[in-house]
């Protein structure tokens, strides 16, 4: 159990270094999409939610389903607009047009 | 017991396991390349369509679970939140991007506190046993970030939205009543990891929590939005994260942690543009003390007409445009777009001097910007800009205040001193628009619009400089008659 936690906390480490080094080079220009885009990646936790709906009905309770769907609605409603709205945005950063 | 087997990667042989463990492998680095394509606008989007390919698969992977019996509330999660979520991202007008951004951490951290809540309700199943202390204590974290980044970005949005007054809201002894609660909720859960089994803690917890997230944006005023949605951001991610540690979900742990990172830059560049610290932004309540700067001697401002305006930048060879809140608030990035259009067709430079700090979120200007269709090699960052306003004809002002006053330069007594600045001031004219002469966010007097250089426009930032594109666009035409 404790041995888990310590790589769980090894992948964390790498993963939050490697976000700071990666995001460091996000342009200034592009910090609203990077907001959007993340906000839509840390969905990811809609999998968990996922689990939680989708377990045999002697395992879970009434409760645990609706707060299960709850969240799944919740996670997609950012998983659906975060990737739309950030690619929405991405679309508008042209760079200057030829002019005739 | 179910949450551990998401963990189990020992079964051998197992084909569901196989493959739950590859699309979650592949979507971990797939996210990671989204970030790392987003770094530029020419691979941003193609970094977008990774970051939907690694989602696409992570939600394959979950939904192959072997855990995953019934679909039903599933595929009733996914309606609903389809149904919120696509008209919010294709309707949304892009002024309103800061408040759509903080409803979205509201949605996520409440997904997190929600997940968590049901998973310590689950211990207490039959054939389930209590989790371990680490496990518990991981947990109490993600419910405590959870609850309060949802409540927190709910106060964020009713802010960004006027639904909410967006001054800085500060009574006595507020940051200890703060402390207490939190010191309360940290306390809740304490006990609950020591003793699992306090079921009537476990609310107490998830309403303390959920109670400091309302209180700490309470003072937050319009100005220090930036910072907190950033920060908001970090919350929101750690939560996610914090859930990965109590399923022993790498993919969560990494995704969360990336998200964290991401919110956590965003609020230091953020600081670092106000030259504040982060216990200032979040304790501090910013423009609540600063009634004392009305000492300022009545001086006058040159106001200025439209046509007046018109005639100088017809003149100029540089034109630099600083945009601030008030443009968003006018929604007039498409006259302005009109403008530059005007005066970069006479051959005049114009570019776009953008603050960190301008409007109401990280980049917040840019996207505007960029909507109206204007290139974004034209969108220049403060640092790189500032060198050249000696050189520059016009500087024009359209809606900023704090982030152009240059006594963050030499005024010791000012509220802003030491916050790096766009030095318009030192363009040989300067125009600013404004409504009014009344103070602005901060509620600091700002000296520039006393300078002989400076020419006030008041008006509608919108009104005005369509005017303004109006005058050249009619100049344009009487000369092309003659």
């Amino acid at each position: 159990m404790t041995s888990d936690f310590a790589s769980h906390l090894y992948v964390f480490l790498l993963a939050a270094f490697l976000g700071l080094e990666v995001i460091k080079r996000v342009s200034p220009l592009l910090h609203t999409p990077l907001m959007s885009l993340t906000n839509a990646i840390s969905a990811i936790s809609v999998v968990a939610a996922i689990e939680i709906c989708g377990l045999h009905k002697g395992q879970t309770t009434v409760l645990a389903t609706v707060l299960g769907t709850i969240a799944v609605a919740a996670a997609t409603t950012n998983i659906v607009g975060g990737f739309m709205i950030t690619d929405r945005m991405l679309k508008m950063f042209r760079k200057r047009e030829v002019k005739k | 017991m179910t949450i551990t087997a998401a963990a189990d990667t020992t079964a051998m042989f197992d084909v569901q396991n196989v493959i739950g463990t590859a699309t979650y492998l592949l979507a971990a680095g797939l996210f990671v390349l989204a970030l790392k394509w987003l770094s530029a606008p020419a691979t941003a989007r193609r970094g977008n369509l990774a970051g939907q390919i690694g989602m696409a698969a992570a939600v394959i992977g979950a939904l192959l679970g072997h855990n995953v019996v019934r679909y039903e509330w599933i595929v009733v999660g996914f309606a609903i939140g389809a149904l919120i979520g696509a008209p919010m991202a294709i309707w949304m007008p892009m002024t309103a991007v800061p408040q759509r951004t903080a409803l979205s951490h509201a949605f996520g951290a409440l997904a997190a506190a929600l997940v968590g809540t049901a998973h310590y309700f689950l211990f207490f199943q039959p054939g389930n046993h209590l989790p371990h202390s680490i496990t518990m204590g991981f947990l109490c974290l993600e419910v405590l970030l959870g609850s309060l980044t949802f409540t927190g970005s709910l106060m964020a949005f009713g802010k960004l939205q006027d639904l909410l007054p967006t001054r800085p809201m500060v009574y006595r002894g507020q940051n200890v009543i703060n402390f207490v609660i939190l010191g309360a909720a940290v306390a809740a859960a304490v006990s609950l990891v020591i003793n699992p089994a306090l079921q009537w803690l476990f609310p107490v917890l998830l309403g303390l929590a959920a109670l400091f997230g309302v209180l700490l944006i309470l003072p937050i005023g319009g100005a220090d939005m930036p910072t907190v949605i950033s920060l908001l951001n970090s919350y929101a991610g750690l939560s996610a994260s914090m859930m990965g540690f109590v399923l022993g979900n790498r993919l969560l742990i990494i995704a969360g942690a990336l998200d964290g990172a991401s919110g956590l830059i965003l609020s230091i560049i953020m600081c670092r543009a106000m030259n504040r610290s982060f216990a200032n932004v979040l304790f501090g309540a910013f423009g609540q003390v600063q009634t004392a700067a009305a000492t300022m001697e009545k001086k006058t401002v040159r106001s200025s007409s439209a046509e007046e305006a018109a005639q100088i930048m017809e003149a100029a060879q540089s034109v630099i445009v600083i945009p601030g809140y008030g443009m968003a608030v006018a929604q007039a990035q498409h006259k302005v777009r009109e403008l530059y259009d005007q005066l970069t067709r006479r051959g005049i430079d114009v570019r776009f001097a953008i603050h960190p700090v301008a409007g109401r979120m990280p980049g917040h200007m840019n996207v505007l910007l960029a909507e109206a269709e204007i290139p974004y090699d034209r969108l220049v960052e403060m640092d790189q800009i500032n060198g050249d306003f000696p050189q520059c004809d016009v500087a024009l002002v359209i809606g900023a205040n704090d982030v152009v006053n240059p006594a963050a330069r030499h005024d010791k007594s000012s509220p802003i001193y030491g916050m790096p600045i766009i030095e318009a001031d030192r363009a040989r004219t300067v125009m600013a628009i404004k409504r009014s002469m009344n103070p602005g966010f901060a509620g600091i007097e700002n000296e520039l619009y006393y300078a002989d250089n400076c020419l006030m426009l008041f008006g509608d930032a919108k009104a005005v400089v369509g005017s303004v594109a109006r005058e050249l666009a009619e100049t344009a035409v009487a000369t092309s008659v003659v």
